[in-house]
């Protein structure tokens, strides 16, 4: 009977998921949304504690006052900016429980009951869930600026990743024949640590978004596997609405770059020789804020493309006084939002939603390129190889293909940066030698500034 | 082995689930669903009660413990951060 109860309880909760994920599909529904899988969580952990093995309640009330001061914690008092480093933190998170729960019942149970599907499982949490929190500690310390954000290649790299993973799948084979010997456990978790850190290591600061996003995905599969030890639903349910979340959105992150999974994994991006071709020579015409102020004084349509500079330079509060004093003169102005403009999927619509941009303002690549046409004044802040033309003209270009934001037929284009450097592909950009390209070499957030002050004084 | 297929079923009928419901978030909401998703996998939580509270030896209590407070991090920081994200989404329209 307590068994029956259980497990409807558990349906319920992973009912309530679904409908809460179904209501993220607006902005106006999801907060909704959120609050219903929340509740669904509840559910499931107050119906747990009905369990008649649960014997002694003073060490989980101590770790549920631990983990939820911690996480309340994280949670209001991390940056907008930040938010990468925080979901890789809880992918890790997520990831290491899985693969403890599941050795925690690997180590309950009788040698002698232990089937071969129940020790795969085992194996298979331990695996995932390990590779998901070392390589999330890694992803963590890149984002964070602790470990050098540049791809770290060496000779055999390729070839000991290989060897790491078949001697991580060897040992998980040898505790599947052989579960007597249990210390083989721990061997799969430090080969698993040691695999997920080489995956990751050798992955550049550019390709994060689809490390976080995969990770995401691994987070969610480990608590599928730990549902399959446990023979629990409701964890085989949440845990692959997780995997599929995950795995959708490395899948249209590779996408925005126009590159496979494979190539992200292992191909090493960002580590293109700089090629010094003189394109800018004589034709990069520079521009001031007073001829920026003049140019938008007359113009109807302006797009703004952020790209992760303007957050770093904290540009996006003088950006929405800009984006408040043109609306307000009848200007239509639109943001353009590559998928990989931020450091995970969708970090740029978070920055810009919390200095108080309007959602529907926020518009995605395949949506506002049709649009430059019409535009005015393009302003690109902090943005760069997501406006390269070269990505549709040159094919043997590192970034051939990937979808980018056709700014340059827009009438003008203003490119606050602070020089010509490259960025992350380590290519020129002759969108800055364009005739209708003028750079504003500045500071974003002083740029923003002062285009602002020459727009009111004027 | 028939529980296993049975299992088997679930899984891939959620995963089939999840592509449905998850193609439909915006690309504006991709950041508030993956922190949201890190909550959901928070759901090894009810693993983690059970080995954290059944006694049954120094070393499953301990593993038990440390996957609660795991599991729990994940939970209330996810769901909340989320809160927090889509609170701003929410705000200006």
């Amino acid at each position: 009977m307590e068994k029956v109860v259980v497990n409807i309880a558990y349906l319920l909760s992973a009912s309530l998921f679904i409908f809460g994920l179904k209501n993220l599909s607006h902005p106006r529904t999801a907060v909704r949304g959120n609050l219903l899988g929340a509740s669904g969580m509840l559910i499931a952990v107050l119906v747990t504690l009905i369990d008649k093995r649960i014997v002694d309640f003073k060490l989980i009330i101590a770790g549920l006052i631990i983990g939820g001061l911690i996480g309340t914690l994280l949670a209001l008092k991390v940056q907008m900016t930040a938010m990468p480093q925080l979901v890789a933190v809880f992918n890790g998170l997520g990831g290491g429980a899985s693969a403890m729960v599941a050795g925690s019942a690997f180590f309950e149970s009788e040698l002698s009951s232990l089937s071969a599907d129940f020790l795969t499982a085992t194996v298979a949490s331990a695996i995932i869930g390990s590779v998901t929190f070392f390589g999330s500690g890694v992803a963590f310390g890149k984002l964070q600026g602790l470990i050098n954000e540049r791809p770290m290649r060496y000779p055999g790299d390729q070839l000991l990743k290989l060897t790491v993973g078949a001697v991580t799948l060897l040992t998980g084979y040898m505790i599947i024949t052989a579960p007597e010997f249990s210390i083989l456990y721990w061997v799969i978790l430090i080969f698993g640590g040691f695999l997920g850190i080489l995956l990751t290591i050798s992955i550049g600061g550019a390709d994060m978004p689809v490390v976080i996003a995969l990770l995401n995905s691994y987070s969610g599969l480990a608590a599928s596997a730990t549902g399959f030890v446990l023979e629990n639903t409701a964890l085989i349910i949440s845990g692959s609405l997780v995997g599929a979340s995950g795995i959708i959105l490395t899948n249209l992150m590779c996408k925005a770059m126009n590159r496979s999974l494979l190539n992200v994994l292992f191909g090493g991006f960002g580590e293109v020789a700089q090629t010094k071709d003189d394109i800018y020579e004589g034709k990069v015409k520079s521009t001031s804020p007073e001829e920026v102020a003049l140019l938008l004084e007359s113009a109807r349509r302006v797009v703004i493309v952020p790209g992760y500079g303007m957050a770093v330079a904290q540009a996006q509060f003088p950006v929405r006084d800009l984006f408040n004093y043109l609306t307000e003169r009848g200007v239509e102005v639109d943001f353009a939002i590559h998928p990989v403009a931020g450091r995970m999927p969708g970090h740029m619509n978070v920055l810009l939603a919390e200095v108080d941009i309007p959602y529907d303002r926020m518009k995605e690549l395949d949506q506002i390129n049709p649009y430059f046409e019409q535009t005015d004044v393009s302003i690109v802040i902090g943005a760069n190889d997501v406006v390269n033309p070269l990505a549709e003209t040159d094919p043997k270009s590192p970034i051939a293909g990937m979808p980018v934001l056709q700014v340059w037929k827009s009438k003008t284009v203003i490119v606050i940066k602070r020089s010509l450097s490259p960025g992350f592909a380590g290519i020129p950009n002759p969108l800055f030698a364009m005739d209708n390209t003028l750079m504003l070499f500045s500071d974003a957030k002083k740029a923003v500034e002062e285009i602002l002050r020459s727009l009111k004084e004027q | 082995m028939e529980d296993l297929i049975l299992y088997i079923t679930i899984f891939v009928l959620a995963i089939f689930v999840g592509f449905e419901v998850i193609t439909k978030v915006p690309a504006t909401l991709h950041t508030p669903l993956m922190s949201g998703a890190n909550a959901i996998s928070g759901i090894t939580i009810v693993g983690a009660l059970i080995s954290a509270g059944s006694h049954h030896s120094f070393l499953t209590t301990l593993l038990g413990f440390l996957a609660l407070v795991f599991a729990t991090i994940n939970v209330v920081g996810g769901f909340l951060v989320t809160h927090r994200m889509l609170e701003m989404f929410r705000r200006k329209n």
